[in-house]
């Protein structure tokens, strides 16, 4: 005991942070899948010469980085109902929210990314009589991808410490848990004391483990 | 096999091809030189359609390069196109560059594609390197896969763009041994360079451009005997005085 703080409240908390903690990796795994995958499309869209389609997809982006995250989520958490007639979870507003919200960081990331792949190997696929598509998706896709693993991984960091936000409505995540937990015992501060920890533990060995990799592009290009 | 008739290319005010015409008979060899900025890249480029033009048109074995009504890639697959800087797909192996078009836009199987692009390998002396990838290998090396590949399609004709323009000097003849080989065996080609050692040896016409024009479309005898502007003179004294 120091400070008066009491930490064996946490040993009896810890299944309880546990299924908190799981449900912040998965939120953070499935928000960055979808998001890559709905970012990598909202960049297409964005450097098409479908006038229509590269604003709209700008449109979107922009909005989207121009709101607080903390009022996506309270919005969509009240919208969607309303536009579907269906309430739904917490967990799956929250899901549904980080996918449409990241898609909007990670398409200027893929964005950046097929810029990086010269126009040379754009011609070189078009010459072998390869579609749109196939140039896309063979040739400049893969490599705009390998380019930009280290920026795609460290915006993955971010969320993971942005999913944190989700406690605004609810949703039982490892902050969320904390919460609960510091409540039941009575001990906030030890509670919060130690998922600033496991938060920090988490995000440091992620970024450390991005920089070694930023290395490794930086040989193999 | 290639007919240009009355091309004209602009971005914006500045007219980068005007009124270009010629053409490629089948088993033709010709060779495009003029300074740099004269078109002669952009012009070959118009021929697989990588450059869009604003009038004139191209025909290419009869089809009609850029039409609406023509189906672009699949002409393209029958175009063989070998690029200044390679262009391999530096993410694949040697021997994924030699097969990906012929599986993906020929739908020929992975056991076809295999053995038509390892014979193409050992064709261009590369057997040993089939398993590495590009950025292990010279740059002649490159460009020697870099033929084989688009030769790999099986094509009808082959474009050459500077293929030994960013080369050592040492690697350029491992190239050009290459291009005069299938010139021999009577490949349909258009080379823009300023080789004019592999002109002297293979071509049939010289075409000289110069901003955008085509000044000298002449058989190869013509051109290096007299050529008749002063512009085509003065280019050809600047390369071949050393």
């Amino acid at each position: 005991m120091f400070f008066g703080l009491d930490f064996s409240v946490l040993a009896p908390s810890l299944p309880f942070l546990w299924t908190g903690l799981q449900y912040s990796v998965k939120l953070t795994l499935i928000a960055m899948s979808g998001g890559i995958v709905l970012g990598t499309l909202l960049a297409l869209a964005r450097l098409s010469s479908n006038r229509l389609l590269s604003n709209a997809a700008q449109v979107y982006v922009d909005t989207m980085r121009s709101i607080p995250l903390v009022m996506v989520i309270l919005w969509f958490f009240l919208l969607i109902p309303l536009l579907t007639g269906n309430p739904v979870g917490a967990e799956s507003s929250a899901m549904l929210t980080f996918i449409a919200f990241e898609a909007a960081y990670y398409s200027e990331i893929m964005r950046a990314g097929i810029q990086s792949v010269s126009r040379g190997q754009v011609a070189a696929g078009d010459a072998l009589g390869f579609t749109y598509r196939q140039t896309m998706g063979y040739i400049v896709l893969p490599q705009a991808f390998r380019n930009m693993i280290p920026v795609l991984l460290t915006q993955t960091i971010v969320l993971f410490q942005d999913t944190s936000l989700v406690y605004i409505i609810g949703a039982k995540d490892l902050l969320k848990a904390a919460e609960i937990a510091g409540k039941n015992y009575n001990r906030p501060i030890e509670m919060y004391i130690f998922v600033a920890i496991i938060y920090f533990v988490i995000c440091f060995t992620l970024s450390q483990t991005v920089k070694r990799l930023q290395k490794r592009v930086a040989i193999i290009r | 096999m290639i007919e240009i008739s009355h091309v004209n290319k602009h971005y914006g005010a500045f007219q980068v091809l005007t009124d270009c015409s010629t053409t490629v008979a089948k088993g033709e060899v010709i060779v495009v030189c003029g300074p740099s900025g004269s078109g002669k890249s952009t012009l070959i480029k118009t021929v697989n359609g990588l450059e869009p033009f604003q009038s004139g048109t191209i025909m290419v074995d009869g089809i009609s390069v850029g039409a609406p009504s023509t189906d672009m890639p699949k002409l393209r697959a029958r175009v063989g196109m070998v690029f200044q800087n390679f262009e391999l797909f530096p993410h694949m192996s040697i021997t994924e560059n030699l097969t990906i078009g012929q599986i993906k836009v020929l739908n020929r199987s992975k056991e076809e594609a295999m053995a038509t692009g390892l014979k193409l390998l050992d064709r261009v002396g590369l057997k040993a390197q089939a398993a590495k990838f590009p950025g292990q290998l010279s740059g002649g090396q490159q460009q020697r896969v870099a033929i084989a590949r688009a030769l790999s399609m099986n094509p009808i004709c082959m474009l050459f763009d500077e293929p030994t323009s960013a080369l050592d000097p040492e690697m350029v003849n491992e190239v050009l041994d290459v291009m005069v080989e299938l010139a021999h065996e009577g490949m349909t080609m258009m080379c823009v360079t300023h080789e004019m050692g592999f002109a002297r040896k293979v071509a049939n016409r010289v075409i000289f451009m110069d901003q955008g024009h085509i000044i000298e479309d002449a058989t190869k005898d013509d051109f290096f005997g007299t050529p008749r502007g002063e512009r085509a003179q003065q280019f050809l004294s600047k390369i071949l005085s050393h």
